[in-house]
């Protein structure tokens, strides 16, 4: 599996770190209670198909990475800085 | 249709003509007291332990393609109880009193070999954690030694005992630890619970769950409805799918694990061999295969084959440990699919909905569970609550935050385990 860092191009997956489903990116509140944080935590849609997952450039530019992914097939459908896919 | 000796060497004698199959081929009825959907090794013992324990009779198992045909027949068949964490340890511990009763109580040859268990260590650090989780595998009253470098020498001297980076200090010896032949514990089951009267229903596909003012009654299927008092959700590789037809989120995200086999070898390995500075685990089958493992390759996946990193990170750690697996070639390999939880411990737990209950949450370690997953959860859908072995497999412990089972010590987070 290849993933194309928005800055620096198609790279191999070891550069990358997964971080997991991309709800990282809509925190709640801090006083959201108990159901939205064991949402955003623990539960997961885990779809078998197209998902929206985080990524961390870690052995390359050091960017957050938005990448949607084909979880049956491994195809990355398209890739974009977490800064500008809504963070 | 029994086995015995005596049974073998007639048929062997006559051209084995005798043989029948194992179990029926039924149609689903329009109604059963429990439907379980899956038919894997998990669903298979539930099954057959809702029979032979509870007395039911009125059963169906919905599998989707073949009895058997997933992660229960891709795994790499260890089957051990050295787990540290209370709610694991009295769990497997249970699951591995009854793998010792399994071949003479099912009258089928699983070949379960407890040809032990050895986790290496290779710092005075993780002596001192192996100690500890031998200490808690004997306090639950299973077996644990600790050995040195001498001892683990003479189990298996083949070891790269001076590694440059990742001498062998000892490790832990689990004699009761060991490998089983992994389609015969999925026909076993399968043939105890026929025998019994459950329905085994194959190439049935179930599309929908059919829920009434908070209480299940049944399931769609590609082979039609079918009504159901209680159903049964053991499907782990596909939870989330199945979950979400009750409309359930569950804590579960899937990752490939992939699993490798090399050419027949004569004899060389007659243990399980666990690396403990890497991920890598190892057993001779009787076949001669050496068949080994790593970790998930580490981002969520439904693909049943996984990527060259992981398979790098293992065959160097096999080297590291085991110079001579160079010589042997690699026949192939292939990926199942896990369900990993939050905390790397499973559910076994009703869920909000009445009638339905979920087992699910196995993570890379579901085979040497079968036994004991399939008796628990046998009872809590014939009784309605827990198994005392079961108990702490509770859906609700991360909402809660009481009795996370994190036996890697790593934190409770999906991508940590």
């Amino acid at each position: 599996m290849r993933i194309t860092c928005p800055l620096c191009g198609e790279r191999d997956r070891r550069e990358f770190y997964y971080k997991g489903a991309a709800v990282a990116l809509d925190r709640p509140e801090p006083d959201a209670g108990g159901d939205a944080w064991q949402d955003h935590v623990f539960l997961r849609d885990n779809p078998a198909g197209e998902t929206r997952d985080l990524w961390y450039h870690a052995d390359g530019c050091g960017s957050w990475i938005v990448v949607t992914r084909d979880t049956v097939s491994h195809a990355v459908l398209e890739t974009r800085l977490a800064g500008e896919a809504g963070a | 249709m029994r086995f015995s000796g005596l049974r073998v060497l007639t048929e062997g004698l006559t051209g084995n003509r005798g043989w029948t199959a194992h179990w029926r081929d039924p149609e689903p009825k329009p109604a059963y007291d429990i439907v379980i959907i899956g038919g894997g090794g998990h669903g298979l013992a539930t099954a057959y332990y809702l029979a032979r324990e509870h007395g039911l009779r009125n059963i169906a198992v919905l599998e989707k393609g073949y009895l058997g045909g997933g992660n229960v027949g891709r795994n790499t068949t260890i089957v051990r109880a050295n787990y540290g964490l209370p709610g694991n340890s009295e769990f497997y511990s249970h699951s591995l009193t009854l793998w010792e009763g399994l071949e003479q109580e099912l009258n089928f040859n699983v070949m379960h070999s407890q040809r032990g268990v050895i986790n290496l260590f290779h710092s005075d650090g993780q002596r001192d954690a192996y100690a500890r989780r031998g200490n808690a595998m004997v306090n639950q009253g299973d077996d644990a030694i600790l050995l040195d470098r001498d001892g683990v020498r003479r189990l298996a001297p083949y070891l790269d005992f001076d590694n440059g980076r990742f001498p062998v200090y000892g490790g832990l010896y689990h004699p009761r630890g060991g490998t089983a032949r992994h389609d015969a514990v999925a026909w076993s089951y399968a043939r105890g619970a026929d025998q019994r009267g459950v329905d085994l229903i194959q190439n049935c596909e179930v599309t929908g769950i059919d829920i009434q003012n908070g209480k299940v009654t049944g399931v769609q299927t590609s082979r039609g409805a079918i009504r159901a008092g209680k159903v049964g959700i053991v499907v782990a590789g596909r939870s989330s799918q199945v979950a979400a037809m009750a409309g359930m989120r569950l804590p579960i995200e899937s990752h490939v694990l992939q699993a490798f086999v090399t050419e027949g070898l004569k004899p060389v390995i007659d243990t399980v061999v666990t690396f403990g500075m890497g991920h890598f685990y190892i057993s001779q089958s009787d076949k001669g295969g050496l068949v080994f493992g790593g970790d998930i390759d580490m981002y969520a996946s439904y693909a049943a084959r996984g990527n060259l990193p992981a398979v790098e990170h293992v065959m160097e750690a096999g080297m590291a440990l085991m110079p001579m697996i160079g010589k042997a070639r690699v026949l192939r390999s292939w990926g199942g699919i896990m369900d990993m939880s939050p905390d790397g411990s499973p559910v076994i737990d009703r869920t909000g909905i009445e009638g339905l209950y979920l087992n699910c949450g196995w993570c890379y370690g579901g085979f040497k569970a079968v036994p004991g997953s399939g008796h628990c959860f046998a009872h809590l859908l014939a009784t309605g609550r827990p198994h005392a072995a079961a108990a702490q497999f509770r859906l609700d412990r991360f909402r809660t935050g009481a009795g996370i089972m994190d036996e890697e010590g790593t934190g409770a987070q999906h991508n940590l385990h």
